[in-house]
């Protein structure tokens, strides 16, 4: 995701406000990171917690039915959105089940 | 007060899941890595709804969401000095009140109003304009996030930053020890005003904090929400600790989560065998260079703090230090 080229000041509105809400989903805090948390769908048991503590919101529910290797069936997914995570690791160390690892990123 | 007396409040929120799924509060916001005040503004807004108006004191939350020409907020947001946050709340607070008598907004139309500010804003500069807004009983809710120092303009010392603890204006060397004093015991001081609902909460503990955020906007008249957040820039630990910190914060006794809801006072995390406070000053590099006769002593006061909190409540809700 590429950040949007800025507007020049004569594109502002009256007042330099702000007309669109949570506008700052279009930044890209993605390359902050220097660990890179994936997680491993199979070990998931979805407890949500990773959803609950990350910070950046960087969670999302995927509608999608998941079925483990051992035969137990979930409805949803969390997938992470890596153009908003910045790699802090609170969701590896949270992880009760250790389902996140940590990888370095590499170029 | 006998525990018979202790009726049973209403739990909103009693699993993960049933927490609303609708982010309020945008990514992309510049926040730290790991700084736990995202998961506590989200839980706010989560708890408080579309409906609200977030009224902000300046701080790190205020800095890092609305960064020109971006904003984080999903809802109507003001920015106001350290000094007139909570001023300014209550004059939207009155103004919606008149708007609704006069019938331009529907009078059972909900509208909740949130003062969000730091530890500098509510201890040290904002505090007359908030000890204004409790007096005069504005129905507003004052968030305080406590990261314990001045952390947005490069950690100096606060109202709020505990005993011995490094800062760049309290540094720890051969003369001092880092900060000479003790922590305020700001939730106290608000509840001595006498408001419907005051608590302390800890991120740690989510469905805790969001029950207090949501019995906070439901009480008439003011209420005060006291939430510690541990910053991995001032209190110098790795960012990945954010959420084991607060939680060792709570299991060690340096925290309690208690409510102060009309006259019943409640501890509503209890800790059946507290840890040693060394565990939670050993994770962070503003404690590291404490001797064991200060861990000592910080010990000492949090055993007398949790003595005298189990004689408010009248049973033993904090338990003794397992060894």
């Amino acid at each position: 995701m590429a950040e949007e080229k800025l507007p020049a000041w004569n594109e502002l509105p009256p007042g330099a406000v702000i007309l669109e809400p949570g506008s700052s989903e279009k930044r890209y805090t993605g390359d902050w990171r220097i660990f890179r948390p994936v997680l491993n769908q199979d070990k998931c048991i979805r407890c949500l917690l990773c959803w609950v503590y990350c910070p950046d919101d960087a969670f999302y529910f995927e509608d999608e039915p998941y079925v483990t290797s051992k035969g137990r069936k979930y409805k949803f997914s969390l997938k992470i959105n890596y153009d908003h995570c910045k790699g802090c690791g609170i969701c590896v160390e949270e992880c009760p089940v250790n389902a996140i690892d940590f990888v370095e990123e590499v170029k | 007060m006998s525990s018979a007396q202790v009726k049973k409040k209403p739990k909103y929120f009693k699993t993960l899941p049933q927490i609303p799924r609708t982010e309020l509060f945008a990514p992309g916001h510049g926040l730290c890595a790991g700084c736990t005040a995202g998961t506590i503004v989200r839980h706010l807004l989560k708890a408080a709804g579309p409906n609200t108006i977030l009224v902000e004191a300046t701080g790190c939350v205020e800095v890092s969401t609305t960064l020109y020409p971006y904003t984080s907020w999903r809802i109507p947001w003001l920015h106001l000095a350290f000094e007139n946050a909570s001023a300014a709340a209550s004059g939207v607070e009155a103004a919606i009140k008149v708007l609704k008598r006069k019938g331009y907004i529907d009078p059972d139309k909900p509208i909740n109003i949130v003062v969000l500010g730091g530890d500098g804003g509510t201890y040290d500069i904002g505090f007359q304009s908030l000890s204004g807004m409790l007096e005069r009983g504005h129905k507003v809710m004052y968030v305080l996030y406590d990261n314990e120092a001045y952390m947005n303009t490069g950690i100096q010392r606060s109202g709020s930053t505990p005993k011995y603890a490094w800062t760049t204006t309290t540094p720890a060397g051969k003369v001092w020890p880092g900060n000479l004093r003790n922590k305020k015991p700001i939730a106290e001081i608000v509840a001595a005003h006498r408001i419907p609902y005051v608590a302390t909460a800890n991120p740690a503990y989510p469905l805790d904090m969001l029950n207090k955020f949501k019995r906070g906007l439901e009480v008439e008249g003011p209420s005060f929400i006291h939430v510690i957040q541990p910053c991995p820039t001032g209190w110098r630990f790795d960012p990945r600790y954010g959420i084991k910190i607060a939680r060792l914060a709570t299991e060690t006794g340096m925290w309690i989560n208690w409510e102060l809801d009309h006259d019943e006072f409640d501890v509503t995390v209890p800790v059946k065998r507290r840890k040693p406070v060394r565990e939670y000053l050993k994770m962070q590099g503003r404690f590291k260079h404490l001797t064991e006769e200060q861990i000592q002593e910080i010990q000492r006061m949090v055993d007398e703090e949790v003595a005298r909190i189990n004689k408010l409540v009248g049973r033993e809700v904090i338990g003794p230090v397992e060894e």
